[in-house]
């Protein structure tokens, strides 16, 4: 059984207009995604802004309501059982966020930071409170001295792993992690992408990973889910999308990724061209009339592509 | 460039952010300038077009002749926007958000061009708007900047940067706001005004895969200094000191999945606590022995137009990686 199952979930926020403020319309943020995600792994949703990742991952948390589907956790619907069972869940289930400037206040010394969570869900003693936030700093690679320090006296890939600390204090099952080195420099995205995957081993933490970098998606995930307007375009594993992309929109997004290699200049604008002119050829084939993707279709056992034609 | 020294004052002592950097442009190349935050690459970039009014600027930027440095503000202004334009990062602040598309680079023309009249001006306009890939021109010319994407407003800033077809060009972070397919037309855009206008670009970034697709030659910078020059095929393929290779080997590459990435020990030191003797990258490498550092850091030129400063990167090595925690620089 899958850790995490999410099934045709929709996310759509009213437009409100007129006089009354009555809905005149819809966004339609997140419009019918599944996935699953196995216990242990780390599953990376891509996508570019305006595709509904970020909002995906905060649907699952609960940070925004879910208007259909279904959002299952180790076999439990989160949105079923009332509040008990969503409070139970909201333990297990964790969010880093993008930027570890504003996602820490700056008021609270690092205690309070990493307490917090502790403090909503266990009663500890002063005296072992403050013994689990020392052992979690150390878990991230921080001094146990630090915890009296503020936010500004830490440098981004430190603030970045207090978050991580926050985050991991409950030992969750699962981290939704949005864009969690987007902030940071190249050599401090290495500090903490290093750092995730230590944790990772070491607690057997279940990844959902969102960026819009494919380089680091590449590296980090194992199992891969592309996003287009709230859509799936493609899904699969990490070898099926790199190494076999099937739709032009994916294929699309691969092609841009700038290329380490300046002798492949030439070969690069070549096959960008191609694939530039395959993506204008085919588009009225893989969206429909609104520009969206259709369903998603198995192409083999782990592979599944937003093929044309409808129903599938 | 000849020893340009950027200092910002802070409380009551000048502290160099740029310091004895000395670079060439030429015409029709593209120079990329590489740098993590606090390595001084934009304060370089601001230095060069006299846009750090209260800091204090020592040596020497020559253009076409002309010491910039010590121009008269009144001179500067006739050079900025004509014969250097700029492309900043975010689109959306060096956009003035009440006035339309159109009546923005309109202003551009007529500070350095009064020559034409309102119809010319706006077909100028119109033809600069179709150049830099805005599909309709007519439409964009009324629009405000909040109506437009982040894509369509950094075409925009282009636009208004190259309305004068300045023969140098400064692009700081041009493409960091950006999604990767438009990321690709835009750095697309600037590779074609090099080809165009012939114009000399300086390209500023800390995206090292953006560098390999569009730089001649790079300069990495670290803390206020060029650490290492060369040209775009010797840079990647022969990097030779510390910091370049460090760089390089922390990037998710592409071919090594689910491999571990390098990690730089400690962090940028901040503008008041950088070392300004000897080797500034020595904190960051402490497993190198002293002995390896010059007092006094030169440029060596290793190969011709490849140039390393101080004497470490002969005998650098990377550290083996022990165990948990000690590549991610525990503190």
């Amino acid at each position: 059984m899958a850790l995490l199952d999410i099934k045709d979930l929709k996310v759509h926020f009213p437009i409100r207009g007129g006089l009354f403020g009555r809905a005149v319309g819809e966004v339609k943020a997140v419009d019918g995604v599944s996935l699953s995600i196995e216990q242990g792994s780390t599953y990376g949703l891509v996508g570019e802004s305006g595709s509904g990742k970020t909002t995906t991952g905060r649907a699952i948390i609960g940070l925004n309501a879910i208007t259909s589907g279904r959002v299952m956790f180790e076999g439990k619907d989160l949105n079923e059982g009332g509040k008990r069972s969503l409070l139970n869940a909201r333990r297990d289930v964790q969010m880093i966020f993008q930027d570890p400037y504003s996602s820490l206040n700056p008021k609270k010394r690092v205690i309070d930071i990493v307490a917090e969570p502790l403090r909503n869900f266990e009663r500890l003693s002063a005296q072992e409170e403050k013994r689990r936030v020392r052992e979690l700093l150390e878990q991230v690679g921080l001094s146990a001295e630090t915890i009296y320090k503020y936010p500004h006296e830490f440098s981004g890939g430190q603030r970045q792993r207090i978050g991580i600390a926050r985050a991991i204090a409950l030992k969750p099952k699962l981290i939704i992690a949005d864009e969690p080195v987007s902030a940071l420099d190249v050599s401090v995205q290495a500090q903490v992408l290093n750092f995730m995957q230590d944790i990772q081993k070491e607690l057997n933490l279940t990844y959902l990973f969102i960026s819009h970098d494919l380089g680091i998606i590449r590296h980090m995930c194992d199992h891969i889910g592309i996003m287009y307007k709230g859509r799936h375009v493609e899904q699969g594993t990490t070898s099926d999308i790199f190494h076999n992309p099937q739709h032009i929109y994916t294929k699309r997004l691969l092609a841009a990724i700038p290329d380490i290699d300046p002798t492949e200049r030439e070969k690069q604008r070549q096959f960008r061209a191609a694939v530039k002119a395959e993506y204008d050829q085919a588009y009225r084939d893989y969206f429909d009339e609104e520009g969206l993707a259709y369903s998603l279709r198995p192409i083999s056992s782990t592979h599944l592509v937003a093929l044309p034609g409808k129903g599938g | 460039m000849e020893h340009l020294t950027t200092s910002f004052r802070i409380a009551d002592r000048y502290y160099a952010a740029v310091d004895d950097v000395t670079l060439t442009v030429r015409k029709n190349e593209i120079l990329a300038i590489v740098g993590e935050s606090g390595s001084g690459k934009s304060a370089l970039a601001f230095s060069i077009m006299g846009l750090h009014t209260r800091a204090k600027i020592e040596g020497h930027i020559y253009y076409k002749g002309q010491d910039l440095a010590h121009l008269p503000p009144s001179k500067l202004n006739k050079l900025r926007g004509k014969e250097m334009g700029m492309i900043f990062q975010d689109p959306l602040s060096a956009l003035n958000p009440l006035m339309i598309i159109g009546s923005q680079i309109e202003e551009a023309l007529l500070l350095h061009n009064d020559m034409l009249t309102a119809e010319r001006r706006k077909a100028k306009v119109l033809e600069l708007l179709d150049k830099v890939g805005i599909p309709r021109p007519e439409h964009t010319y009324q629009q405000y900047p909040h109506e437009l994407s982040g894509g369509m407003r950094q075409r925009v800033v282009i636009a208004i940067a190259i309305a004068n077809e300045p023969e140098l060009l400064i692009a700081d972070e041009p493409t960091t706001a950006l999604d990767v397919t438009i990321q690709l037309q835009i750095l697309e855009l600037i590779r074609k005004l090099k080809s165009d206008i012939g114009a000399g670009i300086i390209l500023i970034t800390h995206d090292l895969g953006v560098v390999a697709e569009m730089a001649d030659r790079v300069a990495v910078m670290y803390a206020g200094q060029i650490v290492e020059i060369a040209d775009i095929y010797t840079l990647i393929s022969n990097a030779q000191h510390p910091y370049t290779k460090s760089l390089l080997s922390s990037i998710p590459a592409a071919s090594a999945e689910k491999s571990r990435l390098h990690v730089i020990q400690g962090i940028v030191p901040s503008l008041q606590k950088l070392p300004r003797e000897g080797c500034r990258f020595r904190s960051r490498i402490p497993w190198i022995q002293e002995a390896a550092h010059e007092p006094v850091p030169a440029m060596h030129e290793v190969s011709p137009g490849h140039f390393v400063r101080c004497t470490c990167y002969r005998t650098f090595y990377f550290p083996k990686v022990d165990g948990k925690g000690a590549d991610y620089g525990a503190s």
